[in-house]
């Protein structure tokens, strides 16, 4: 009997050999966030103080694309073409399928991060970050809370043919208020309200504290403390509604 | 495990989707080693009863046992031993069937041979075209060799070969011969009765959630609804059918009223029904009393 990690390592190798193979789902994967940094990097290329927000809510916004984003497209994809039906047929255990689309979706995420924080330090001035700590545990708590809510709402989107349009409803709005582009500090009051509400933006502040300001991790415990509420209520959404079959009608 | 057991036993299956019954109390036994078909229109409830075997969807009454196992839990030591060929189900898009005959060998503990399932299936030609640029046929081909390479004891296939050219139906038929061959048991559903007729040892008739008949293909004709048909041409060269239960006595009155008057009897034959007299006749008159 082949091991759940042995499982789980085979089942990953396949995820990230289909994705390579997949010249678009590796464009929206990582071109487009660094087309925004590329943009915005240009836009306020003269005022180090935007950059140094842009570079953070890039940085946010690559973690929602490769988590939220991709888990919701996918699985409803996966769902509708029957992919998780034939699979729900074989012994593979169904746990160690999702800890293998997990993994791969945190493997996107590492590299899309690299990738930001490099060209953040190398080409934005924004710097190394201050703390790798903490950088961490923020990556990984926006990773959990934001791939909980996108299997979450896989299960909300019908079909394949409406998925962008659920998804870019949420998405889109998100980053916006979430201060992706600006600092959400000089937002009006309603929407500076609304998106304290919002996991990116407190995952935005988190990674902005370890990655450019150098604010103690204690100052930022409240943003951790909203990610995880956020994540324990995806959690409990995504496996309550998980569905291998296609709608019927 | 006893090896006479019944690979599959379902008493008293019923399942509804809210008010709808899709099944309303089956019951049928299929041996080991045995190709047993489910034969009906759409919607008569095959997929249903094929989706609780296999372990997809809760039944909502009765006694369901799939190689001794309840199908209900999904036991891994169950799906390690069975094969399903889903009525129509996606594949990793961007990798070849050789690939995927490969990896799908991994899930289970004792595999076949990736290159003898490649063959078995008729994927050769095949083997390193995307799985996104198979034809229908193929991408079928390749269904099968992903439910073969575990080398399961029990397959299941629903619907196996709707929608394919008279070839690709060929091959296909051919490849689950290979399997009952190979001693395996297979569990079919179909709506084409050519297929039930080609392929099974033993039909079951199914519509609206009940079964009507089962039987050996040629079997199903002898039962007390169908009869014998005796036709030939009368002296003015009119074509005369009659049924009956005793062509013995029929041809006996016939052939000697033939001699007498010193006449042959043009075109005689003798048929006993079809499978698809039967299955015709039974539904049928299913459609009759339900109204």
């Amino acid at each position: 009997m082949t091991g759940a990690f042995a499982l789980t390592w085979r089942q990953y190798r396949l995820e990230r050999k289909m994705f390579w193979r997949n010249p678009s789902a590796a464009f929206f994967n990582f071109v487009l966030p660094l087309l925004f940094l590329a943009l915005f990097g240009a836009i306020f290329s003269g005022s180090q103080q935007d950059l140094d927000v842009i570079v953070p809510g890039i940085a946010g916004m690559s973690i929602m694309t490769t988590t939220f984003v991709a888990l919701a497209m996918n699985l409803v994809f996966l769902r509708e073409q029957g992919v998780l039906k034939r699979l729900r047929g074989t012994p593979l255990p169904s746990g160690v399928y999702l800890a293998s689309l997990a993994a791969h979706a945190v493997t996107n995420t590492v590299i899309q991060l690299t990738i930001v924080i490099g060209a953040g330090a190398l080409v934005f001035g924004v710097g190394l970050p201050h703390d790798w700590f903490m950088l961490a545990v923020f990556v990984g708590a926006g990773v959990a809370c934001l791939a909980a809510l996108g299997v979450a709402l896989s299960h909300a989107i019908p079909n394949f043919d409406s998925a962008p349009a659920y998804v870019n409803a949420i998405f889109l709005p998100v980053i916006v208020l979430s201060g992706v582009f600006y600092d959400a500090d000089n937002a009006p009051v309603f929407l500076r309200d609304i998106a304290q509400a919002l996991p990116l933006t407190h995952l935005i502040d988190g990674l902005s504290a370890a990655m450019v300001t150098g604010a103690p991790f204690a100052d930022h415990l409240d943003d951790l403390a909203v990610l995880l509420i956020w994540g324990g209520l995806g959690a409990v959404l995504a496996v309550r509604g998980f569905s291998w079959d296609a709608r019927r009608g | 495990m006893d090896s006479d057991a019944p690979a599959i036993l379902v008493r008293d299956l019923h399942k509804s989707y809210g008010d709808v019954q899709a099944v309303r109390g089956i019951d049928f036994e299929v041996a080991r080693g045995e190709v047993f078909g489910l034969l009906g229109p759409n919607g008569a409830g095959k997929t249903t009863t094929v989706e609780v075997l296999e372990g997809y969807r809760e039944r909502t009454r009765g006694i369901v046992s799939v190689l001794g196992h309840d199908p209900g839990g999904r036991p891994r030591a169950l799906r390690e031993r069975v094969g399903i060929v889903l009525q129509s189900s996606g594949i990793y898009r961007h990798a070849t069937p050789r690939e995927l005959v490969a990896h799908w060998a991994g899930f289970y503990p004792a595999p076949r041979d990736v290159e003898e399932v490649i063959d078995l299936a008729g994927l050769r030609a095949s083997e390193h075209v995307l799985a996104r640029r198979l034809s229908g046929g193929q991408a079928r081909r390749l269904d099968f060799a992903l439910a073969l390479v575990g080398d399961p004891e029990l397959i299941f296939l629903d619907e196996p070969t709707t929608g394919f050219d008279p070839a690709a139906r060929r091959a296909a038929w051919d490849t689950i011969r290979a399997l009952a061959d190979l001693g395996k048991t297979v569990l079919l559903t179909t709506h084409y009765l050519d297929e039930a007729q080609a392929l099974c040892d033993r039909v079951a008739i199914v519509k609206d959630g009940r079964i009507l008949a089962v039987g050996a293909p040629a079997q199903l004709g002898v039962g007390a609804s169908s009869r014998y048909r005796v036709s030939w041409r009368d002296e003015s060269g009119e074509h005369v059918t009659r049924e009956t239960d005793d062509p013995t006595g029929l041809l006996h009155q016939l052939t000697s009223a033939a001699l007498a008057r010193g006449t042959g009897l043009e075109d005689l034959s003798v048929t006993r029904p079809s499978l698809e007299d039967v299955y015709l006749e039974l539904t049928s008159e299913h459609e009759e009393t339900a109204r």
